[in-house]
């Protein structure tokens, strides 16, 4: 009776299991089928015709300065305050419970409202107007609580082993943070970097009002950008016959999303192993 | 500068820094409240419920503000699509902790990872090409609450694998070992013992799901059909919160663009509603289980 019921809850199990990477390579080889012969000139030309032919340089400039604007932002400001949550009050519960609450807040927040309140304030208040910098600000804090997350984990966990050889050499906390548990915690600080990557790739829904629409090579970080993911938004709802540069650009993201992926854990198993 | 100078300074720095995260939310809300005031004074607060159907228009009192039909849509999609969702990723979950070894649960692994990690808007466009025209073989438009309870499903499936393979992780590992001694089947040490303990991750886990499902954007503006109506069966097309702030930001001004923030500020409560009393629950039933 109970090897009959284990053998039913395994088969089960197994069909969920297979179901669930049936659809992923489904949603895969769609993209891959529908997207016809991608070229490496898809991605070094400018796109023409609304976005319908040509490539999408344009839209990977601008991916990448929405990027750089969001990470270097939100990177330095999230190892500021794991250091603060780990190190410095690292007993005072108030202090954890306070941030903690806020952080949680902050991921539950949905991308439109990030959207909502980028526009209110980035475009609007501080009159960047539609801009990439207006976007890359607004992703900053819409990555912030994960990129917190992660890195308090790893620094508190680094400071917790190394307090006390630390602090009997007589070195401050500063020292400490600066001298051991930063340069111990670049596997924690990588692995952040790779998630926050893949959450600003991916994110459409806060870009659509704050980095804003158009389709040209931006000169400045006040120029509106498109965005990929934004790319496919408007060449699959607004533009007739768009939806073959939609999948390539699809293609695209995921390829790159995926190589960040399996990157990062080359780079975890490699710093990891060096360690030891 | 002495050390413990030179430490509190640091302090006081990263403080600083810190104290910005907490900030942003205190910002959000009163951004959104600010834009939301002028559609409070015009147009007035019970309007928002009390109007029949949204149908914005320049001539306050002839437009139609309504929010119940895209509330009860957004409700609908997403919780179908937890339904969708939960058993799928409850059944990987327990294959991947219980049932499999080696290669093949790195692989079930990486690919929960990578599913995880796709752009919402992919997989809208996957539902729009893909999955729409297979539904509207049933009924036209195809584009319905259905359409967007799928994708959702297929997006959050991966958060429900983690948090339940994590939860079954967390159960002290000398239980497996008690069981199987007392001669307890696995199918019975997995249904009784394991999943009654790490009920409270389980169902963690699908809060999280039901909360992302209900405030995300791409994918119901891309195959819910964005019609503004009452839902009366799951292939009807609908228009979600997000949709329609995602749909009408591009050019509404005034009364009408305050309006959407204030729709944008009830989606952001009613999204914290379901993670705070998700959490308030959870310490009940922990408290119940000591």
């Amino acid at each position: 009776m109970s090897f009959r019921s284990e053998n039913i809850l395994k088969g089960l199990s197994f069909i969920s299991a297979l179901f669930f990477c049936g659809i992923f390579f489904l949603i895969l080889s769609t993209l891959i089928y529908q997207s016809g012969a991608l070229s490496f000139e898809f991605l070094t030309t400018v796109s023409s015709e609304a976005g319908r032919a040509g490539g999408i340089l344009e839209v990977i400039n601008s991916s990448f300065l929405i990027l750089a604007i969001c990470l270097g932002v939100s990177v330095p400001l999230s190892i500021a305050t794991a250091v603060f949550l780990a190190v410095f009050s690292e007993k005072n519960p108030l202090v954890h419970n306070v941030i903690s609450t806020a952080l949680d807040t902050l991921a539950a927040t949905p991308s439109i409202v990030f959207g909502l309140f980028g526009y209110s304030f980035f475009v609007i208040y501080l009159g960047f107007g539609f801009s990439i910098l207006a976007g890359g600000l607004t992703l900053a804090f819409m990555v912030l609580p994960f990129l917190i997350r992660i890195f308090e984990e790893g620094i508190s966990e680094n400071y917790r082993q190394f307090k006390l050889a630390g602090a009997s050499l007589g070195l401050s906390r500063t020292a400490q943070v600066r001298r051991i548990i930063l340069p111990l915690s670049t596997n924690t600080i990588s692995a952040g970097l790779v998630l926050g990557i893949g959450r600003a790739l991916s994110e459409t829904a806060a870009l659509l009002f704050t980095s804003g629409y158009l389709l040209r090579m931006p000169e400045s970080v006040m120029d509106s950008g498109r965005s990929m993911s934004v790319h496919i938004f408007d060449l699959a709802m607004n533009v007739p016959g768009g939806n073959q540069n939609a999948y390539r650009t699809a293609v695209v993201l995921v390829i790159a999303l995926i190589v960040i992926n399996l990157t990062s854990t080359f780079l975890t198993r490699r710093v990891l192993g060096a360690k030891t | 500068m002495s050390a413990s100078l030179k430490d509190s300074f640091a302090k006081t720095l990263l403080g600083f820094a810190s104290s910005l995260s907490v900030l942003v939310i205190f910002f959000i809300f009163y951004f959104l409240l600010k834009e939301s005031s002028l559609a409070l004074s015009q147009i007035g607060g019970s309007r928002f419920f009390s109007d029949s159907t949204w149908a914005p228009e320049l001539n306050l009192a002839e437009g139609q503000f309504g929010l119940l039909e895209m509330i009860v849509a957004t409700v609908a999609v997403a919780t179908l699509a937890l339904f969708i969702a939960a058993p799928i990723g409850w059944f990987t979950a327990v294959y991947i902790h219980f049932f499999c070894k080696g290669a093949f649960r790195i692989f079930l692994h990486r690919v929960t990872e990578i599913v995880a990690g796709l752009p919402s808007v992919v997989l809208g466009l996957w539902g729009l090409v893909v999955l729409v025209p297979v539904l509207l073989n049933l009924r036209a438009p195809g584009l319905s609450v259905l359409a967007g309870a799928i994708v959702l499903a297929i997006m959050i499936i991966p958060t429900i694998v983690v948090s339940t393979v994590s939860a079954y992780q967390n159960l002290n590992s000398e239980l497996t070992l008690t069981s199987k001694g007392l001669g307890i089947g696995k199918a019975r040490f997995i249904l009784e013992i394991a999943t009654p303990l790490a009920s409270r991750g389980i169902s963690t886990g699908f809060v999280l799901a039901l909360a992302r499902a209900m405030g995300e954007t791409m994918v119901v503006v891309m195959v819910c059909g964005n019609v503004v109506q009452m839902p009366e069966s799951m292939l009807d097309p609908v228009r979600t919160l997000t949709g329609n702030i995602a749909l009408e930001m591009g050019y509404a001004y005034g009364s009408h663009q305050s309006a959407l923030f204030l729709s944008g500020f009830l989606l952001l409560l009613s999204v914290l509603t379901v993670f705070i009393a998700g959490r308030l629950f959870l310490k009940t039933q922990e408290e119940q289980f000591r």
